[in-house]
Parts: C-alpha cells; sequence; structure tokens
C-alpha cells in the first residue's frame, strides 16, 4: 500500500522523500551508499572539508565520488565554518567545482556542541541568497529568526531538535511548533533526533522533512535503521495529512452518547421503541 | 584569569587522595553520571577504578562512537629540525646530546610534505626543537606557506611564541597549535628543565591561550608521562582542557597521552605507567570530556594502539620518523653536531659512517607501520580512515 504524500518542494524543485540523509559518521564509503539507497533519500548532504574541491580527484578524500548525483540531490555543507565569510568562501569553492549551487548553511563556531551561530547565520545567509545560492540553514530552533531568514528568502529553516548527535530527540519542541505554524517555506527538523519514533513525532507535528545521520550512520545495521527512518517519516507525515486528533485528558468513548440528538427522527424512533420496555417498568 | 592562576587553586593534591582512597562504589556513582566533574575525573582514574576497566571502556566506546562516528582521522608529523638550546633530561633532541643535527631547507620540508601527501595524508603537524637562530619565526613562516597550497591542513608542535608570531602563523596557513607542558609539577619541570626558555613553565602554560588568541582553530595539549606521578598530571591536564574548553570555546581541543621513549640521553623514566593505566586514562578522559579528540601517537606498540583505536581515540599518527628528513633522506649533506647550540664540523669518525646516516630521531618508535598498514586495520576495525577533514577556505 503506497501512502500517497504530497511531495515536498524545496527551492522550487520536487521531492518524493522528506527524509534528507547525512553523510558523515558512517563505517565505509559503501556503508554510506547501502544506507542511503535504503533510505530513499533524495536529498544528501555531504561537508564540503572532507571532499577535495580542487578537482584532483583526490583518492584520498572521495567522498563525494560515493554520492551519485543521478540518484540524489548533493547538498553541500559549510560545517567547520566559524563565520559568515568561511562559509561563504566554502560555497563558493563547491560551485566552483561544480556541485549545485545548493548550500546547507552550517556555521558553528562552538565545536562542542556545535550549536549554530545565530548572527554569522543571517549574515552569511544574505550574502548567500544575493550570490544567487538555494539557501538551508541550519538554526537554534529560534521563531525569530527563523522569520528573520524566511524575510531574506531562505529555501527551508533548519531547526535543531537538540544538538548534533545528540540522539535526544526534540527538546525544542514548542519552538518548533511556532516555527513551522508560521513558516512560508518549508521546516525541517535537523540535528539530535535518535529514532524513527523521533521523526514521526516531527512529521505528526507538522515539519515537511527531517534530516537524520549520526543514528543511522553508527547503527549496528545502517541500512536497516535507514529503512526504518524511512518507513517513521512516512508514517509521520500521513498521520499529519491525514489530520491527527487533538490530545485530551479524559477517555472519549467511540461511540459517543449523545449520537441520538443528531439522528434522523425515523431513527430515533427505532431507539425509542427498543427502550420502551424498559421506561414501562 | 589565565590557566597560571587556576592551576595554582587548583586541589591537586586533594583530588589524589580522592583517587588513591576511592571505592568500587564511588566509581560506580561517578561512571553512572551524565555529566562528570574533575572530582568524578580523580574516581574514574583510580587504582579501585582499575578493578572496573571493563565496563569503563565499554562506556568510552559507546561515547566515541556516539559523537565521533565510525571514523578514525589521521595525521603525520614532519619534523623540520632537531636543533635545540633548551637542555631537558628526557629528550633526544637536548642541546648537549652529542647528536646529528639538521634544519631541513624549505624546499626539502615540501619534498617532506610530498611524500607524506603521496602516502595519504592531508593533515600534516610539524614539529621542532626550539632555537631562535635556525628555527626562526621567519622560518617557519616560509615553511607553512610553502606548503599552505598543497597541504590541506597544517599544525605546529614548536617552541612557545608570542601571540603576533603566532599571528603571522595563522595568516601564513597553519590551523593547528600542539604544545605539551610536559609536566604541570613545578618542581619537577623545573628539575627536568636545566636550562634553555623552556625553563619558563609559565609561558608555556599559557601558550595555547596565545595561540586562541592569535586565532588558531585547533589546540593540542598533554603531559609527557613519566616525568612526575601520571595520576597528578593528569588531573591537570583535565583541568587545563577544562579551563580552555571554558575561555578558548571556539578551538576545537585535542589531548594527547604520549609516555616516555627511550631517546639518546637514555634518559629512565621518573614514574611508571603502565598500559592498563594508559587505556583507563583514556577512557577516563572520554567520559569527562565526550567531544574531545584524543590522540595517539606511534610511540606506544601496535598491539597497544590495535586495542586502543575503539575506545575512545580519534586522531592517530603512522608510519611516522621523528627525525627530519625522515620520509626523504633530505638534509643529509648538512648534518652536523653542535656545542651550546653553535654548530660545529662533524668528526670524521661520524662522518665516514658513508651515506646512510640521518638526523639523530627524537625518540625511537614503538609501531612502524606503514600508513597503509594502519589504514587496512583501520578499515578491518569497522572504521573508516579519513585523511583530510579541514581546508584552507
Amino acid at each position: 500500500m503506497h501512502l500517497s504524500n504530497k511531495p515536498l518542494v524545496i527551492g522550487g524543485r520536487l521531492f518524493r522523500s522528506r527524509l534528507i540523509l547525512g553523510t558523515g559518521k558512517f563505517s565505509s564509503p559503501e556503508t554510506m551508499c547501502g544506507a542511503l539507497a535504503a533510505s530513499g533519500a533524495e536529498l544528501v548532504t555531504v561537508a564540503l572539508r572532507r571532499a577535495d574541491l580542487s578537482g584532483r580527484k583526490d583518492p584520498f578524500a572521495n567522498i563525494l565520488e560515493f554520492v551519485d548525483p543521478e540518484k540524489y540531490l548533493v547538498l553541500p555543507n559549510t560545517s567547520g565554518a566559524m563565520n559568515a565569510e568561511e562559509a561563504l568562501r566554502l560555497a563558493r569553492l563547491a560551485a566552483a567545482a561544480g556541485l549545485p549551487k545548493w548550500i546547507k548553511l552550517e556555521i558553528h563556531p562552538d565545536p562542542r556542541y556545535l550549536l549554530p551561530d545565530p548572527i554569522e547565520t543571517l549574515r552569511a545567509a544574505e550574502m548567500l541568497v544575493n550570490e544567487g545560492f538555494t539557501v538551508l540553514p541550519y538554526i537554534n530552533a529560534d521563531p525569530v529568526l527563523a522569520k528573520r531568514l524566511q524575510d531574506i528568502g531562505v529555501a527551508t529553516v533548519m531547526p535543531l531538535g537538540s544538538p548534533i548527535g545528540s540522539n535526544r530527540g526534540i527538546q525544542t519542541r514548542d519552538q518548533i511548533r511556532i516555527i513551522i505554524e508560521q513558516a512560508n517555506v518549508p521546516v525541517v527538523v535537523d540535528a539530535g533526533l535518535g529514532a524513527p519514533s523521533h521523526a514521526a513525532e516531527a512529521m505528526e507535528m507538522g515539519a515537511d522533512a527531517v534530516l537524520v545521520n549520526t543514528a543511522i550512520a553508527v547503527a549496528a545495521d545502517p541500512e536497516r535503521m535507514a529503512i526504518a527512518f524511512k518507513m517513521a517519516v512516512e508514517a509521520g507525515r500521513a498521520a499529519f495529512e491525514s489530520g491527527l486528533g487533538l490530545p485530551l485528558d479524559m477517555a472519549s468513548p467511540t461511540s459517543p452518547l449523545t449520537a441520538f440528538l443528531d439522528s434522523p427522527v425515523s431513527k430515533m424512533a427505532s431507539v425509542l421503541n427498543a427502550y420502551k420496555g424498559y421506561w414501562a417498568l | 584569569m589565565s590557566f597560571v592562576r587556576k592551576l595554582e587553586s587548583l586541589p591537586i593534591a586533594g583530588l589524589i587522595d580522592v583517587s588513591l582512597n576511592s571505592s568500587l562504589a564511588a566509581v560506580r556513582e561517578s561512571m553512572a553520571r551524565r555529566e562528570h566533574s574533575l572530582e568524578d575525573f580523580a574516581h574514574l582514574i583510580s587504582p579501585a577504578a582499575a578493578n572496573l576497566l571493563k565496563p569503563l571502556c565499554l562506556r568510552s566506546y559507546q561515547i566515541t562512537r556516539q559523537r565521533f562516528g565510525r571514523v578514525m582521522r589521521l595525521f603525520a608529523p614532519l619534523y623540520l629540525s632537531n636543533e635545540c638550546i633548551n637542555k631537558c633530561s628526557y629528550c633526544g633532541f637536548s642541546r648537549d646530546n652529542p647528536i646529528l643535527r639538521v634544519t631541513l631547507t624549505v624546499d626539502e620540508v615540501r619534498r617532506e610534505a610530498q611524500t607524506l601527501l603521496d602516502l595519504g595524508f592531508r593533515h600534516l603537524l610539524l614539529v621542532s626543537g626550539e632555537h631562535p637562530k635556525f628555527v626562526s619565526t621567519d622560518y617557519l613562516t616560509d615553511c607553512v606557506q610553502a606548503l599552505r597550497g598543497m597541504v590541506p591542513s597544517i599544525s605546529l608542535e614548536v617552541g612557545p611564541m608570542t601571540q603576533e608570531a603566532y599571528r603571522s602563523m595563522v595568516e601564513a596557513g597553519a590551523d593547528g597549535l600542539v604544545v605539551y607542558q610536559e609536566t604541570y609539577d613545578r618542581q619537577v619541570y623545573a628539575e627536568m628543565h636545566a636550562a634553555g626558555p623552556k625553563r619558563n613553565f609559565e609561558w608555556r602554560l599559557e601558550t595555547p591561550e596565545r595561540a586562541y588568541a592569535a586565532g588558531f582553530r585547533r589546540l593540542g595539549i598533554g603531559a609527557l608521562f613519566g616525568l612526575s606521578d601520571w595520576r597528578s598530571d593528569a588531573i591537570c591536564v583535565a583541568a587545563h582542557a577544562d579551563y580552555l574548553l571554558r575561555n578558548c570555546w571556539k578551538a576545537a581541543l585535542t589531548i594527547s597521552l604520549p609516555r616516555l621513549r627511550p631517546c639518546a640521553g637514555d634518559f629512565q623514566p621518573l614514574s611508571e605507567m603502565c598500559d592498563r593505566d594508559l587505556v583507563q586514562l583514556v577512557c577516563a578522559f572520554r567520559l569527562l570530556f565526550p567531544d574531545v579528540g584524543l590522540v595517539l601517537s606511534t610511540r606506544e606498540p601496535a598491539k597497544l594502539r590495535d586495542g586502543l583505536i575503539p575506545l575512545g581515540i580519534t586522531l592517530m599518527s603512522a608510519g611516522s620518523h621523528t627525525e627530519p628528513g625522515g620520509y626523504t633522506g633530505a638534509g643529509k649533506e648538512n648534518l652536523h653536531q653542535t656545542e651550546r647550540g653553535r654548530i660545529v664540523e662533524l668528526v670524521e669518525s661520524r662522518r665516514s659512517v658513508g651515506a646512510d646516516v640521518v638526523a639523530t630521531e627524537q625518540f625511537k618508535i614503538a609501531d612502524s607501520r606503514s600508513p597503509k598498514e594502519i589504514a587496512d586495520l583501520v578499515r578491518r576495525l569497522g572504521y573508516e580512515p579519513v585523511w583530510k577533514d579541514w581546508d584552507h577556505f
């Protein structure tokens, strides 16, 4: 059975899959390829600092050779950049090397929690948008920053669920809800999703996509984990599109006790007849 | 407040006391915590914790895999010069050792680097003795500039410099700075460093802070185990790392855990640190600092290195030479000896040894396997060897 979820559109491009994958931390390029294929992802992000952009086809820095551009849209990321200028240089280098003019903007000067720098991100995003890049900025779950970035013209906003690689799931729930509510571009929950249930939760909340890396890359069986995330993302999205009920504090019977009030007269009469004997007592 | 002042207020004796008198229950409690304090660290490196080495290793393995993934970064040292004006009891380059010395020309440095690039390395650590005349700031700047276009990531391990000199290194293209305090015990430090600028304990201790202020984005610290009591120095390294993480927050920090190796001068270690101690310390550092890189050099033997790979190590050297010209034979024509830092001609007997004579190494390496062998081993263990992880952007 196919869930027939609506396609995702980012920067005018259509994607059937709402799962975006990262390519770090895998035990081998082969394992990475297997996981990418199993995940059904169509958008795959690669850290430029690990790639060779010189055009010399460096066999010791060839991660890009393992991401088939026929199957995936390569989304270069600026991981490692500490300020707007570095991110800009990286993006230009990537474009000059023939990579798509899409950029996952990551500026995290703190190498421990890899939390994004909002000021530098905003600065860089503005410059990159002006240069014609399709910009997907990684941000903390800050609704005002998300709006400021949208005003500039970014293609998505990518708020974090919790710090990169932490597996802690969506700890920024309330803020992400506001970002989704106010968004006029797709919202991609990025970072911290450690289990398929976390991804499903993000999708049920109305996120347009999720980005996953560590949870798949370090799993004992990355390929199976990739499938698990794929299913969770599809299920979460289908649930969102189907209309989820509101959570309540009390039980709610599946056959509502007040149904008879809405029933046609004839039907109500038969109900009354059925209870006649009881009333006679 | 610099770390020099912080170190003065560090209750080292109290923490050593905690460590030596720790119990299995206290270790278990420390291990179970999500975040660890310096006191927890004292428990984790305790004799009591040695009895819980297996669960400690498991925890360290899990954290490392989670935070760093299934990858192992590789680097190589490139020795520029073994000239030195310091007199350090434990170092092969110590100025009074009658060793064969040389400072490579910039062109020779480039050749050495090319050989390392051909082997796969994209991250080089330029190492040198301390000699303001032969290994001047200008010389080091020239070396870094010469390599900038070829080598994606260049780190330095040279005599401590001023902030201004470091800034010119960063501008030339260096991104990492490694400096070991050797020992954090002032008295032992004074005994070990009999003469030369290295006698200045505090200048050395503040080096990472100057380097950070100058713009280095990677800092490496460590102690040389075998000088003072290893637990005491490990606690100081941990406190130093904690200080740098708080104050130099944009820098990626690595900790190295070198143990003394045989070298010219035949210095014997003053304190012992066995293999099990080293493994325990690697794991304790990993629990205390989940995101700090831990470095393992070829000072350690193959079997121990193989075992340590999954346990917390994130950066390894391979196929290292610790003498200038070690990878290509460069500099052989200019070998000489020095007396009190000045060049003297080689005596005839040294010169006649033949064409195979090379400069003397800093210390003997213990794992002589080639970079390819190490990369293959890393793959067999289920990790991807990562050669390139940075570039001059």
